[in-house]
């Protein structure tokens, strides 16, 4: 027989003595303090070890302390309902807090600085020089090559002249020049074809806009007077900004959607 | 020789002419046509009355009148006679106290006692104040909430004050001592949007309140009771607005744009009469063309001695009968919507919108949805107030428009009448109060002083103060 098994088989036939319980109580309670002369007189790393295990213990145990207390005790309800305070016909309403109100407006002046703003197409691929120009040769015998033509669309206002052509670089063939653009609004998905006042920028350099050429991503500016839009203040509006969305080099028309 | 009789009919308000056509001389002024309507009318005191012809007012002679339209002689003219009030009303122009630090949190709701002694605010710091209006400081504090104060609601026999908060909890006070009546009444389980009374004529001294909140239900109270009485619910979202009509009707608007018209049976029960279904947004705020005298029961713009409680009675309901025009002649009813319409019924009469006030042409319509919609006192003249910083009056019989107040440059909160319907108060969220004038169509003063937005502003039915507050937790009490 095993040797634990003896001990077993000794305690069935004849029981535990009599004091057992008595004495299993009180060793039991004696460990409590052998424990802390252990953790109190171990050096080195043997020392360590107990400390680090007691304090987890200890730790663990004070979360479980606090989570038995709170739901024992009912607490008075929080002082802090202070914040935010708005009237009835205001909770539903998402309003910008304070907060954000005023890093929109940083946030605006910092978009004006930097000359972005939100457009349909922000990012168009740009346009290389020899692709927007050809060369004209002219002279006598056509080896000067100081002359360009554009091949894009254009716009020339209304009271434009040519300069003397003996004096022009650009020339702008009036066979790509157009006043009239192809207008969508965005919301009400309905294209109106309105008249074009004139070129607000053209992404790929500031030449391009003052030159009045019009490629994909250009703001223009549309007359807008047969929409029959007011301001909340009662005037009238009649100049809007536009995006052109095609390429009307290769379409013959603009195409563009309106910026609201 | 220029013809120097005119011919004119005049008619009142809703048509009805008074007197066949008849000649009138070619200088007749203002004063003249007064004393011929007085006379027609066997009025015993002479009443005063403003002029219309095709809406605009008349303010010069007959004869000038014809020459400058060019209006042809053989043409009848007609001539739209108005009661205008015969008190008038000290317009207010300077903040007489401004009592900051007392309440400690933003000013949601104020409201004056219908006979004027008193004023209740409520605020964001969970309590209900009311104040001492003859020395202008802070009478009791009233601490009974767990949450924001939303809205406080005067009986209209100012016996009793009602507050709701965003508990959903309702608060019955005694203004006399600002003693909390019972416990704070539950019921509502979200916000509480607006509350009404039951008017005086109805039942006096006022017993019955109806609150509405976001849980989408209206709930009928009992103040001596204590407790629930009847729960009006059918609507599918936040009801927004409730009103007490005078000849029973509960008017709730909704978040769920419809608003519903309830009746309470003899047996104690809340049934639904009909579904008002035209609006395409939130239905905002809603007014009564009575809804002044019913809030002030049967006190006016005098300070009247208290009388016996049947007397009382009978003085509401004269009031209430006087306010309607007629005596069969419909309330009307006028609803401001997130849609940025609005829209004025009669419900009593039809389930169909009377006159719809939309951006039918562009300019006359908001351009932002309508926060607040009030009848004047006299229930000529509607006014909406709305996000698009614009305040517009339009003809309360017709739906008619008349006029836009532009001057604010924020959204437009709320709104408020003088006693004497001559003035209209407004308030924003860019921190100014404005009186405006009906007579002149003009801006009359501006109240600036405010630190910060406007939420809550109120006239006291006596024309004496204006009180208003908001975020910046001040409540400025404004004289005339």
């Amino acid at each position: 027989m095993a040797q634990g098994d003896y001990i077993e088989l000794h305690q069935k036939r004849h029981g535990r003595r009599l004091d057992y319980e008595e004495r299993k109580r009180k060793k039991e309670a004696r460990q409590v303090h052998k424990r802390s002369k252990q953790a109190q007189n171990s050096i080195g790393i043997k020392g360590k070890m107990i400390a680090k295990k007691n304090y987890a213990e200890k730790a663990q145990m004070k979360k479980t302390l606090k989570m038995h207390e709170e739901s024992s005790s009912r607490r008075k309800a929080d002082e802090d309902v202070q914040e935010g305070a708005v009237p009835a016909y205001l909770l539903d309403r998402e309003n910008t807090t304070r907060a954000k109100v005023l890093s929109n407006t940083i946030k605006q002046k910092r978009k004006e600085k930097a000359g972005k703003w939100e457009v349909p197409l922000p990012k168009v691929r740009p346009v290389a020089e020899d692709e927007m120009f050809r060369v004209i040769r002219s002279g006598k015998r056509k080896t000067k090559q100081w002359k360009r033509m554009v091949t894009k669309a254009t716009f020339v206002g209304p009271g434009f002249t040519r300069k003397p052509p003996k004096y022009e670089r650009f020339i702008r063939p009036s066979g790509l020049r157009f006043t009239k653009a192809h207008v969508t609004h965005p919301e009400l998905r309905c294209t109106f074809c309105l008249e074009i006042i004139g070129i607000k920028k053209n992404p790929n350099g500031p030449m391009y806009t003052s030159l009045g050429v019009m490629t994909r991503g250009t703001i223009i500016e549309v007359n807008v007077s047969e929409l029959g839009l007011v301001t909340p203040a009662g005037k009238v509006v009649w100049g809007k900004y536009a995006q052109v969305t095609n390429n009307p080099e290769n379409d013959g028309c603009i195409n563009a959607v309106l910026l609201v | 020789m220029a013809m120097n009789t005119v011919m004119c009919l005049l008619t009142d308000a809703e048509g009805t002419p008074l007197g066949s056509a008849m000649y009138i001389p070619h200088n007749a002024g203002h004063l003249q046509l007064i004393n011929l309507v007085n006379t027609f009318l066997n009025n015993e005191e002479k009443l005063s009355y403003s002029f219309y012809v095709s809406d605009e007012e008349l303010l010069v002679s007959v004869g000038t009148y014809m020459e400058r339209n060019s209006v042809s002689v053989e043409n009848v003219l007609k001539i739209v006679y108005r009661q205008q009030a015969v008190f008038r009303i000290r317009p207010v122009y300077r903040c007489s106290q401004t009592i900051s630090d007392v309440h400690e949190g933003e000013i949601l709701c104020v409201s004056f006692s219908p006979d004027g002694k008193q004023l209740a605010s409520g605020s964001g710091d969970k309590t209900v104040r009311l104040w001492d209006l003859n020395t202008e400081t802070p009478m009791f504090t009233c601490k009974g909430h767990k949450e924001h104060v939303l809205a406080v609601a005067w009986s209209p026999d100012a016996k009793c004050l009602v507050s709701g908060d965003r508990d959903g909890k309702v608060c019955c006070w005694d203004p006399s001592k600002g003693e909390l009546l019972g416990n704070a009444l539950s019921g509502h389980k979200k916000w509480i949007c607006g509350i009404a009374w039951e008017p005086a004529h109805l039942s006096y001294p006022s017993r019955r309140f109806v609150t509405c909140g976001k849980d989408g239900d209206a709930r009928i109270w009992d103040f001596t009771l204590k407790r629930t009485l009847i729960v009006l619910s059918g609507h599918t979202r936040a009801v927004t607005c409730v009103k007490w009509g005078g000849d029973g009707t509960i008017y709730t608007g909704s978040q769920d744009s419809t608003i519903r018209m309830w009746e309470i049976t003899q047996q104690g029960q809340g049934i639904l009469k009909h579904i008002l279904r035209d609006h395409a947004g939130w239905v905002n705020s809603l007014s009564l063309s009575t809804e002044y005298v019913l809030r002030t029961g049967a006190f006016d713009h005098t300070r009247q001695v208290t009388c016996s409680d049947e007397e009382m009675k009978k003085i509401a309901l004269e009031r209430y009968i006087k306010a309607k025009g007629k005596v069969d002649s419909p309330e009307r009813l006028v609803s401001g919507s997130d849609d940025f319409t609005i829209i004025l019924w009669e419900p009593s009469v039809s389930l169909q919108p009377k006159q719809k006030m939309v951006t039918t042409a562009r300019v006359t319509g908001h351009q932002q949805l309508v926060n607040h919609v009030y009848f004047s006192p006299n229930g000529q003249w509607i006014a909406s107030a709305s996000f698009d910083k614009s305040v517009k009056l339009w003809d309360g019989v017709t739906g008619k428009f008349i006029t836009a107040f532009r001057g604010h440059a924020n959204c437009v909160y709320q709104i408020s009448w003088s006693p004497d319907s001559r003035m209209l108060l407004s308030c924003s969220k860019d921190s100014t109060l404005k009186v405006w004038d009906i007579g002149t169509k003009k801006l009359k003063h501006d109240l600036p002083g405010h630190k910060d937005e406007v939420w809550a502003v109120d006239w006291s039915p006596d024309g004496e103060k204006v009180a208003s507050g908001g975020l910046d937790k001040d409540l400025k009490l404004w004289k005339g």
